[in-house]
This record gives structure tokens, C-alpha cells and sequence, in this order.
């Protein structure tokens, strides 16, 4: 029984991503990406993953799906331009090179696997979290966690240089237009504080639970988004002085965390013994609300109205 | 007890399926978008209603069994909302245009 499932969810994996890359135009193509998130998702659940399902469902198929469909969205549809025969050789070649490495090490390790896992399980009550994969991103690798909020804020400063230079520091999208009915609006108004609830929930449980603060934000970020798609909250100027503050909270409280365990705990990101806890519930809360500021603005997209 | 209570969830979540499997080929084979937004918005409301129903004695515990029929009645209340704004937009009235796309 378990195996015709996930016999299914993996013909199914391939057949949805071989059907995403056959797609006739973006649209299609987009919504076989989210398809395809959501059956990852339940591929990683099978394999008892719940973080990365969690994940995977939330940014993977979720965030990037929308942000993938504003962008189809803003350029101009285009034919295809299919690539010379010789060229799709090349490439399919060195794609399934990549497939074939990457099958390879997952299916030939070393023995013993490389693994952090007893390592973090004899170490994890000093951290004070109850969940490994919280304490492996939090205390092991906190420089890849770090760097990864880094990246979301790099790709934000991406998506507002699309806009021109005369809206530069303006309000991403159209303006709202207010009075207009609809379910949109009533919906938000419902959905919208059960999900920030939620989202808030799903970081906080993440110290001892699946979850976590990319899971969180990318749950209140939807909320904000939806919030603006009803109508109810205008998208803030990009120049503004608080959301600045607001994005760049996250990193600057987790690099001054970071390097104050230099003289504190005697290494980069390291943290004092006695204070993890608190100092990775204070970065989580920071990267929490950082996060979740990014995406919904990554998704409003580039500034087109001054300011 | 346990064995009406297999029964009664088998039979459940297996109408549930047909619902679903309804839906689906509904989707695929009806002739416009209103259409085949019916179909789909049975195997929404229908279709995880009876599967949640079915699930509920499995739940293990009251809080697991409330958060299924939370989970329904979220999807229900976005498939309603989006189901009026597809609705909406197929019949031309266009009440969440958002600017950018002119007819």
C-alpha cells in the first residue's frame, strides 16, 4: 500500500516537472512549478521530513509561485525562442550529468554517511530547543541561515532596480482602488488575523516542532500581501525610513548577535552558554518579521508610482 | 463499535474520492469557465468534507479532529472567495481588476 503511494508520488513528481518544462507559455508553466511544489511536499512528508514539506509548500511552491506568476505577468508575452538542436543536446547532457552526480552521492555515501544528527542530538539541550532541525539552522549552521536572509534582501534590491528611475523610492503596483465590493475584501478582513495568528504560531513552535521563521514569515507575508490584493492596506513607499528599518532588522540583529559572540563565546555566530536560548528566540523574532516584510514586497514587486 | 466505525469512514472518505474524481474530470471535460467552476467547487466543498468527516474518529485526539474541520472550513471559505472572483471576471465584470490588465 505504501509503496504503490509512493511509487505514485514519484511518477507523478516526474511526470508534473516533465510537463512544467513542455508547458506552452509561462502561465502554464507557473502553475505546473506550484503543482509540482505541492506533490514535493508530499513526497517530503512520506519521508517524514515535515520541516522541509513545511517549506517546500510555503516558499517553494507557495511564495515563488506567485512571485513567478507577477513576473510572466509583467513581461511581455514572447514566442518561445527554441534553442538549435545541438544546443538542447548540450544541455540535456549536462543536465542529466548533474542528475546522475547528485543521484550518485545520494545513493553511494561514504561509510558513515556524513551526518550531523548525533552530533546535534547530544549537543541540542544546550541550546534549549526542542527541534534538531531548529538547532542545526540556529547553532550549526548559523552562517548558511545568516546568509540566506541576506540573499532574500539582495533579491529584493533586484526586483525594486526594475522599476524606473522616476518612481525610484515609490509604491510597488497600481493604486488601490477603494469602494469596490466584492468577496476579496470580506475575505481578507476574515482570513487575515487568523493568519498572522498562524504564522506566528508556526515560528514559535518551530523551537520544538516542525516549523520555523521562514515558514512564519512566509505565512504573515501572505497575509500582508492579501491584505493589499483586497484593498484594505496601500503597499508603503520603498524610500520609507520604518520599512528600511524593518527589513534590515533581522540581519543587523543576527550579525550583532553574531559578532558579539567573538569577545562573548569566542567565535563568529557563536553564542554565550546560559543565553542561547533567549539570543536565538530574539534573532528568530527579528528574522521573522525582516522575512516576512521581504517577500510581501519582493511579490508587490518594483516601485511604479512616485512617491 | 470499531468495526461500524471503519465502515462509516471507509464509506466516507471513498464518497469523498468520488467527489473529487467528479471534480476532476468535470474540470477537464465541461465546456466553459462557470462550469467548470462548479465542478471543481464540489470536489472543494464536498469532496474534503466528507474525507475530513471520514478521517475525524482517526484524529487521536479532539484538538487534531478541530483542526481538520478548521482546515475545511478555511479551504471553504478561500474556494467560495476565489470561486466569486473567477466568476466574476468570466462573466466580464471584472470587480478585482488591478489595473494592469485592460480588456
Amino acid at each position: 500500500m505504501g509503496l504503490i503511494l509512493d511509487g505514485g508520488i514519484a511518477l507523478l513528481t516526474i511526470g508534473i516537472a516533465a510537463w512544467t518544462i513542455r508547458a506552452a507559455d509561462d502561465f502554464a508553466a507557473v502553475v505546473g512549478f506550484v503543482a509540482y511544489g505541492l506533490i514535493l511536499t508530499l513526497a517530503w512528508t512520506r519521508l517524514g521530513a515535515y520541516d522541509v514539506a513545511l517549506t517546500e509548500a510555503a516558499i517553494g511552491g507557495g511564495a515563488t509561485g506567485v512571485i513567478l506568476m507577477r513576473a510572466g505577468a509583467r513581461v511581455k508575452p514572447a514566442p518561445a525562442a527554441r534553442a538549435s538542436k545541438r544546443a538542447r543536446i548540450l544541455v540535456g547532457a549536462l543536465s542529466a550529468a548533474v542528475a546522475a552526480g547528485l543521484a550518485a552521492i545520494v545513493l553511494l555515501p561514504p561509510e558513515p554517511a556524513p551526518s550531523l544528527a548525533l552530533e546535534v542530538r547530544e549537543h541540542l539541550a544546550s541550546t534549549g530547543l526542542g527541534n534538531p532541525i531548529g538547532g542545526v539552522l540556529m547553532a550549526y549552521r548559523a552562517a548558511d541561515t545568516f546568509l540566506e536572509t541576506v540573499v532574500v534582501l539582495l533579491a529584493l534590491f533586484g526586483v525594486w532596480s526594475l522599476g524606473r528611475d522616476a518612481h525610484w523610492g515609490g509604491r510597488p503596483g497600481p493604486a488601490p482602488r477603494a469602494g469596490e465590493g466584492g468577496a476579496l475584501p470580506l475575505f481578507a478582513r476574515v482570513l487575515v488575523p487568523a493568519g498572522i495568528v498562524i504564522g506566528i504560531y508556526i515560528v514559535w513552535v518551530g523551537a520544538d516542532a516542525p516549523g520555523g521563521k521562514f515558514q512564519g514569515a512566509t505565512i504573515l507575508a501572505a497575509m500582508a500581501i492579501l491584505a493589499g490584493m483586497a484593498g484594505l492596506v496601500e503597499a508603503p513607499a520603498t524610500s520609507g525610513r520604518r520599512l528600511r528599518w524593518l527589513l534590515s532588522a533581522g540581519p543587523i540583529v543576527f550579525v550583532g548577535i553574531g559578532l558579539a559572540g567573538i569577545p562573548l563565546a569566542g567565535a563568529f555566530l557563536a553564542y554565550p552558554p546560559g543565553f542561547e536560548k533567549p539570543l536565538i528566540l530574539v534573532i528568530e523574532v527579528a528574522l521573522t518579521v525582516s522575512l516576512a516584510a521581504m517577500l510581501a514586497l519582493i511579490v508587490a514587486g518594483p516601485p511604479e508610482r512616485a512617491k | 463499535m470499531s468495526v461500524l466505525l471503519g465502515l462509516y469512514s471507509t464509506v466516507s472518505i471513498v464518497a469523498g474520492i468520488v467527489f473529487f474524481v467528479a471534480g476532476t474530470v468535470g474540470l477537464l471535460r465541461f465546456p466553459d469557465s462557470l462550469t467548470r467552476l462548479h465542478a471543481l467547487t464540489k470536489a472543494d466543498n464536498l469532496g474534503l468534507g466528507l474525507i475530513v468527516l471520514g478521517l475525524l474518529p482517526y484524529s487521536g485526539s479532539l484538538g487534531a479532529a478541530l483542526k481538520l474541520v478548521v482546515i475545511w472550513a478555511l479551504v471553504q471559505f478561500a474556494g467560495a472567495t476565489v470561486a466569486q472572483m473567477i466568476g466574476a471576471l468570466a462573466a466580464g465584470e471584472h470587480p478585482q481588476s488591478t489595473g494592469r490588465r485592460r480588456r
